[in-house]
């Protein structure tokens, strides 16, 4: 007898069937937002940013495009594993309720949560591997680094897509979602060290950086590309992340049980 | 083989202070068609939920296929068949993508899915759309569509929670002959409804549950031998205003229940008590001879009709 699929898998098996009918469309918005952002921001502002050589040793003597294009990838895995994780999770128990018809079948709230959490990494695999080819057509973007860069896309992409999880799944309407995004998610990307060093911020906006998952991530993947990343930083990156990432997730399989099981 | 499909005991299911299920005992044999009849809110729905192992037991036990819901959930659900009260189908992906996910989520090779689902389709007479997508079906094709799913883990009880509500009754009609059809092939089958008429030509067997608790259970058959007379006389008359109960008929067949539109009389011979009626005088606008049906069983029982 084959050894049974694990349940996280056949539900990610559904994600992808959905998916298959619009992958296009949202791969090309994926790596079309950062390379306008690299072309408007890297390549404008950066012709102002690298002319001061005190601006360039704020970023550590990187040019502007080389400072924001691994940060790229990593807001573009953060937009996606958010919308990823509010709308369409509610969806699941509301307007299509595809969540009930899997609790008939032999699948549980662990595998649900499980098929979310490996669908969003395989998205955020994806999109931010698009993106890091993308990267690579700019000389000063292109780096090895961007490989381990995915890596720390994919977590970051985790670290929101699970808490925001376990955000969305007990609403009853979809009020607060766009809050989330408008207050949450682009906040951070414009204040959460993409585009510009956190020591620029006020005290007490930097410790609201730091605690938040996007900071991490960019720091990660940033010290991957210019090579200033040391082992313990590193550490404390992924350890934030990776917390973020099991909070998210434990919260997210309670919610689900007690939504499911009533 | 000896002991029963499904066995309920002492079954009780609370939101809070409300008592959805109160106390009730119940057993399905295999190969039957076993009914919950009652109107909205009697408990029929998380009576199934709870046999569906997505609704954890307040007090009392519940065994299927010998197993405890509470501790082999996952191994029942497995073996269960699920058509829920709304459809929990993918309406964006076509029917044959609907079966295939669905049928993975019981862990059966996407070869094996199509193969069933393409079988099943033709059962249900969806073979031609096996690839539209499900938006475009209508009401009666998407509620095929939800058995012909429940169908494809080949279970061994199918739950059915209220298959025709909202229907036609063409639909209506062809989704009866189908559940006949699965009935003819030994497939046991739970089924609640509101409907008398679905419950009288569908059920071996029910119960009927009001107020979360089982006022009465038998064949249907055997239910309104216990609980009516052989017929039933209904007459209508003109709205006389504030008048309570209409002219006086006591003492015409077995027993007269005054509903807000009409007047039965329960009699073992209809025509009888109708010419008794018009002996008195009385002048119904119209007047009309039925068989008992289980409609004035649930009156009998509980003084209130089915359906508004």
């Amino acid at each position: 007898m084959a050894m049974a699929t694990p349940g996280s898998v056949r539900v990610a098996f559904w994600h992808a069937t959905v998916f298959r009918r619009m992958w296009l469309r949202n791969l090309l918005a994926s790596i079309v937002q950062p390379l306008f952002y690299l072309l408007g921001l890297g390549v404008g502002v950066g012709s102002l940013v690298n002319r001061t050589s005190r601006a360039t040793n704020i970023l550590g003597g990187a040019s502007y495009v080389a400072y924001i294009a691994p940060a790229l990838m990593v807001t573009t895995a953060m937009a996606l594993a958010a919308t990823e994780s509010l709308w369409p999770i509610m969806g699941g128990f509301v307007w299509q309720r595809s969540y009930f018809g899997m609790s008939a079948t032999p699948l549980g709230p662990g595998d649900i949560v499980g098929g979310h959490a490996l669908w969003m990494a395989l998205r955020c695999i994806v999109a931010s591997t698009a993106v890091a080819i993308v990267l690579t057509l700019f000389s000063d973007a292109r780096d090895w680094g961007l490989i381990p860069g995915v890596a720390a896309s994919a977590l970051t992409g985790l670290a929101f897509a699970m808490p925001l999880m376990a955000f969305s799944i007990p609403r009853k309407s979809d009020v607060g979602f766009a809050a989330m995004n408008r207050f949450l998610v682009i906040p951070l990307f414009l204040f959460g060290g993409a585009f510009y060093p956190i020591t620029q911020l006020p005290v007490w906006l930097r410790t609201v950086v730091k605690v938040l998952p996007l900071w991490h991530g960019v720091e990660l993947a940033r010290g991957f590309s210019l090579g200033h990343l040391t082992i313990s930083a590193g550490l404390v990156h992924v350890a934030v992340l990776l917390g973020w990432v099991v909070a998210g997730t434990l919260l997210s399989f309670r919610s689900m049980r007690t939504r499911l099981y009533v | 083989m000896s002991h029963p499909l499904v066995s309920a005991r002492g079954l009780v299911k609370r939101y809070g202070d409300f008592v959805a299920v109160d106390d009730i005992d119940f057993e399905v044999e295999r190969g039957e068609v076993f009914g919950f009849l009652g109107p909205n809110g009697a408990g029929k729905s998380t009576t199934m939920r709870m046999i569906g192992c997505v609704s954890p037991l307040s007090a009392g036990t519940l065994q299927i296929f010998g197993m405890d819901v509470v501790t082999h959930g996952r191994q029942i659900r497995a073996r269960l068949g699920v058509v829920p009260q709304l459809d929990t189908l993918d309406n964006e992906l076509s029917v044959m993508e609907n079966l295939v996910v669905y049928g993975r989520y019981f862990d059966i090779p996407r070869a094996e899915c199509r193969r069933r689902a393409k079988e099943l389709l033709e059962f249900v007479q969806l073979g031609e759309r096996a690839d539209s997508v499900v938006d475009e079906l209508s009401g009666g094709m998407k509620r095929r569509l939800s058995i012909t799913r429940s169908l494809i883990n080949e279970p061994d009880l199918l739950l059915l929670d209220e298959p025709t509500t909202g229907l036609d009754p063409q639909a209506r009609h062809v989704l009866w002959d189908r559940l006949y059809r699965l009935k003819a092939d030994g497939v046991t089958l739970i089924i609640t409804t509101h409907y008398m008429d679905e419950a009288e030509q569908l059920c071996d067997r029910l119960v009927v549950m009001d107020g979360g608790r089982i006022v009465a259970s038998g064949s249907p058959r055997s239910l309104i031998e216990q609980h009516s007379s052989r017929e039933v006389l209904e007459l209508r008359f003109t709205p006389n205003g504030d008048g309570p109960s209409g002219p006086d008929m006591s003492g015409i067949g077995e027993r007269v229940e005054v509903l807000p539109d009409r007047t039965l009389v329960y009699a073992d011979d209809g025509e009888v008590a109708l010419a008794a009626v018009h002996a008195r005088g009385v002048v119904p606008i119209s007047s009309l001879v039925r068989r008992a049906s289980l409609e004035d069983v649930f009156l009998h029982l509980t003084g209130r009709t089915l359906v508004d």
